[in-house]
């Protein structure tokens, strides 16, 4: 138990004692630097005024906003349209020129690549990937086969309205579950996939019923993907002759296009992004190498 | 201390009353005429007048370009320097210099000691200016001397004020001298004027102000003695042959005052030159006596020959009892050998060498720096494309350097794959012809550039390299790659 003998002085050190001891161990009394405390004592004053000038006490339903009115939202407000006036004079020619003008301009196609490539980074790499490489069921924007048209318009469309969005002009167009909807028996679907590989000059078992499978084409895949299976850019259907496959091209695979149906939903970024980024997006977008 | 007493040395203990450090002994260095003080007036007005005037120095560049002479363009990340542009890539210029600054110190330093110091360092010339205006507002070393020890009268606080009053405003315009250097002169001092300045400028200009008064004013030689390292390091790289500001003790030993030499000249009997006047202590600005030899804290800026010179002059003896001279040469004359001065030696040689190489260097890699260059960067986000017709494509990041002054064309072409198809997102495009890159005036343009192949016969990677060709030169410039196909 701690008893209270004032201000005796250590032997060995020569130090006074708090005068506390326990179980015979008594405390040294070495107080801090005077500066330090007074710095100490500096920052709570500074604190008390920093709760007054700035947000900081959380209440009921909002904070204490502070007699500054600061906002960490008003900063950034700031700092944009700080960023947003030295790239004004850019910006306003590349919001007035169309497509067509801003290609023609190098430096104008220069600074809606670079306004693009952010964008997309932001937007549409989580499913085209950084460099809009695309991944199983999400197209490579680097090629050069396009569903809903590779011109830029049709890319500015696709960006504008999606596909299968909820949007009044969006994109509309999906591959039937043939087999799970029953518009197709097993040996149908089978036939016709080895058909589909053997128009795309890919192998095929030699056992495969490719009457069967050609006479089922004509009859149910004709009407989207056409008679010579090279696809309808008004339906998104895939051109199925050429070597690109969004979702893969073995048979198993196709089979379960066939059996369950395909039809991978864009967002609409009409009302997400304003006009001159999806103008930038566009021009991006179909200057990574599949524009036509 | 009881370990050093058993193995039987003695360490010398310190006196317990006596301080670690000397107080400042404040140095009044007194006028003084001559022909080193006329070199040293020179040299001042010489690099003041350059420090001072050469941001408003014009060089025509185009339109494209400023047209200062020295220019430090940070935020467009240019150098200027009269006819030559460095980019940022290109600071190794810089090191030439910073080298060839070394070797011509050690050269100087070979030649003739601290000369740098005496003359030349920015420290001593500011000093030396500040010290003018000393004499100016508070009179020379006695008259500065007798006031100051004596009380504060209205006189010695108007004086004391104008001094420090100049010597800010001579701070001040050197701070304010710096920053010209970092934007376009004329602009800036109106900017100044008128309050329309960065604050950067506003702030360097005040750091700089400071630093000056400081250094210049009120540590002068304390800067030489303690805080520079080129004395210690000098020390270690001076030889015999250095010319130094040498008293000749053998010319001026034995000392006496003047009444005592002329009498014992009149007998015939030996007599040191030095009268003992105490002049060359007097004049010093660092306030050393040269005649107990060399000196950490000489500076060698010849002053006390001047002064000894005019007091030799008066008694009617021989000039130069104080003088640029070294150590051997009195040795030799002592015993009656004439002086030898060797500044051809194998040091001086090698030094001069140096320099000679490293400029010669420097210079052709001035006169033969390329104007354009290409870097590639492999896009790896994808590292290549399938097309629709089984082609492989692969895309690059191609960064072309313009450092002409006027907008330039290049022609893109790839080699080490034949029958590949090259495109560049931006580029104009003749038929039949390679696609053709333009960029701006002193400028760097980044474009897209996909190759694509149809030979499915190739290997994993293929290097191949790019080439571009100014299209109205012969001016070109190639960079290396390779080309992936899947494995």
């Amino acid at each position: 138990m701690a008893e209270q003998t004032h201000h005796e002085i250590d032997k060995v050190t020569g130090t006074a004692t708090t005068g506390h001891e326990w179980d015979g161990l008594r405390e040294l009394n070495t107080p801090l630097p005077r500066w330090w405390l007074w710095m100490f004592y500096a920052t709570i004053v500074w604190s008390v005024g920093y709760w007054v000038v700035y947000p900081s006490w959380p209440l009921l339903s909002s904070f204490s906003s502070g007699t500054f009115g600061w906002h960490s939202r008003d900063a950034v407000v700031r700092d944009l349209a700080a960023l947003k006036a030295v790239r004004g004079p850019m910006m306003e020619k590349l919001s007035s020129a169309s497509v067509e003008l801003i290609k023609a301009d190098p430096m104008l196609l220069d600074f809606a690549r670079a306004q693009g490539r952010t964008a997309f980074g932001d937007n549409c790499a989580p499913c085209h990937g950084p460099g809009g490489g695309g991944g199983k069921g999400y197209p490579n924007l680097n090629d050069d086969d396009w569903l809903w048209g590779g011109t830029l318009a049709d890319i500015g469309t696709t960006i504008r309205h999606g596909i299968r969005a909820n949007d009044q002009q969006t994109r509309l167009g999906s591959m039937p579950a043939f087999g799970r909807d029953g518009m197709l028996k097993r040996e149908e679907i089978e036939a016709s996939a080895d058909y589909v590989r053997s128009i795309a000059s890919l192998p095929v078992d030699g056992k495969a019923d490719l009457a069967l499978g050609k006479k089922v084409f004509a009859a149910t895949c004709a009407a989207c993907h056409g008679e010579d299976g090279k696809g309808k850019r008004d339906m998104g259907a895939p051109n199925l002759t050429d070597q690109i496959w969004l979702y893969g091209s073995d048979k198993a695979v196709i089979v379960d296009g066939l059996w369950n149906g395909r039809g991978g939903v864009m967002p609409a970024w009409g009302a997400r992004l304003d006009d001159t980024t999806i103008k930038a997006l566009t021009v991006y977008v179909g200057t990574l190498g599949g524009e036509r | 201390m009881r370990e050093a007493e058993v193995h039987g040395t003695e360490l010398p203990e310190l006196e317990p009353d006596v301080p670690l450090y000397e107080a400042r002994r404040k140095v009044y260095p007194q006028s003084v005429r001559g022909t080193f003080r006329r070199i040293k007036w020179a040299v001042l007005l010489i690099t003041l007048g350059v420090y001072y005037l050469l941001p408003f120095v014009r060089w025509d560049r185009g339109p494209n370009a400023p047209d200062q002479a020295v220019l430090v363009d940070l935020p467009n990340t240019r150098f200027y320097f009269f006819f030559i542009e460095l980019w940022p890539q290109e600071v190794y210029y810089f090191t030439g210099l910073l080298i060839i600054a070394a070797v011509t110190l050690f050269l100087m330093n070979a030649v003739a000691g601290r000369v740098w110091c005496g003359y030349l360092c920015p420290q001593t010339v500011w000093t030396d200016l500040f010290q003018a205006i000393e004499r100016l507002t508070e009179g020379d070393r006695r008259e500065h001397l007798l006031r100051e020890r004596g009380p504060w009268t209205a006189e010695r606080v108007a004086r004391a004020g104008a001094k420090h009053f100049l010597w800010l405003m001579v701070a001040w315009w050197t701070g304010g001298a710096w920053v010209l250097y970092f934007a376009d002169a004329p602009t800036l001092v109106r900017d100044l004027a008128t309050l329309q300045a960065p604050f950067i400028a506003y702030a360097w200009i005040g750091i700089l102000t400071v630093t000056t008064y400081f250094l210049a004013g009120h540590l002068r030689e304390q800067v030489c003695l303690y805080m520079c390292p080129w004395p210690r390091i000098q020390a270690a790289l001076t030889d015999e042959h250095a010319l130094n500001v040498t008293y000749r003790y053998d010319r001026g030993e034995t000392r006496c005052s003047l009444k005592k030499s002329e009498l014992l000249r009149a007998k015939g009997e030996p007599t040191g030159d030095c009268v003992d006047c105490m002049q060359c202590v007097h004049v010093c600005p660092t306030g050393i006596d040269i005649r107990q030899g060399p000196n950490l804290g000489c500076i060698q800026c010849g002053l006390c020959i001047d002064a000894c010179d005019a007091v030799m002059t008066k008694i009617g003896r021989p000039r130069r009892l104080i003088s640029y001279d070294t150590d051997i040469n009195i040795k030799r004359r002592q015993r009656g050998e004439a002086p030898e001065y060797r500044i051809v030696r194998p040091r001086t040689v090698l030094y001069a060498a140096v320099i000679a190489v490293v400029a010669l260097t420097m210079l052709y890699a001035l006169v033969t720096r390329v104007t354009e260059s290409i870097s590639v960067i492999h896009e790896r986000n994808p590292m290549l494309v399938r097309l629709s017709d089984g082609a492989i494509r692969n895309a690059y990041v191609a960064r072309i350097i313009n450092k002409k002054p006027q907008p330039r064309e290049f022609a893109l072409s790839v080699t080490g794959l034949a029958g590949t198809f090259v495109d560049v997102v931006g580029a104009t495009r003749r038929p039949g012809a390679s696609p053709v890159i333009e960029v701006g005036p002193d400028q760097t343009r980044e474009v897209r550039v996909l190759v694509t192949d149809y030979d499915d016969s190739r290997e994993h990677s293929t290097p191949i390299r790019f080439h571009i060709l100014d299209v109205a030169g012969t001016e070109r410039a190639q960079t290396s790659d390779h080309f992936w196909r899947p494995q």
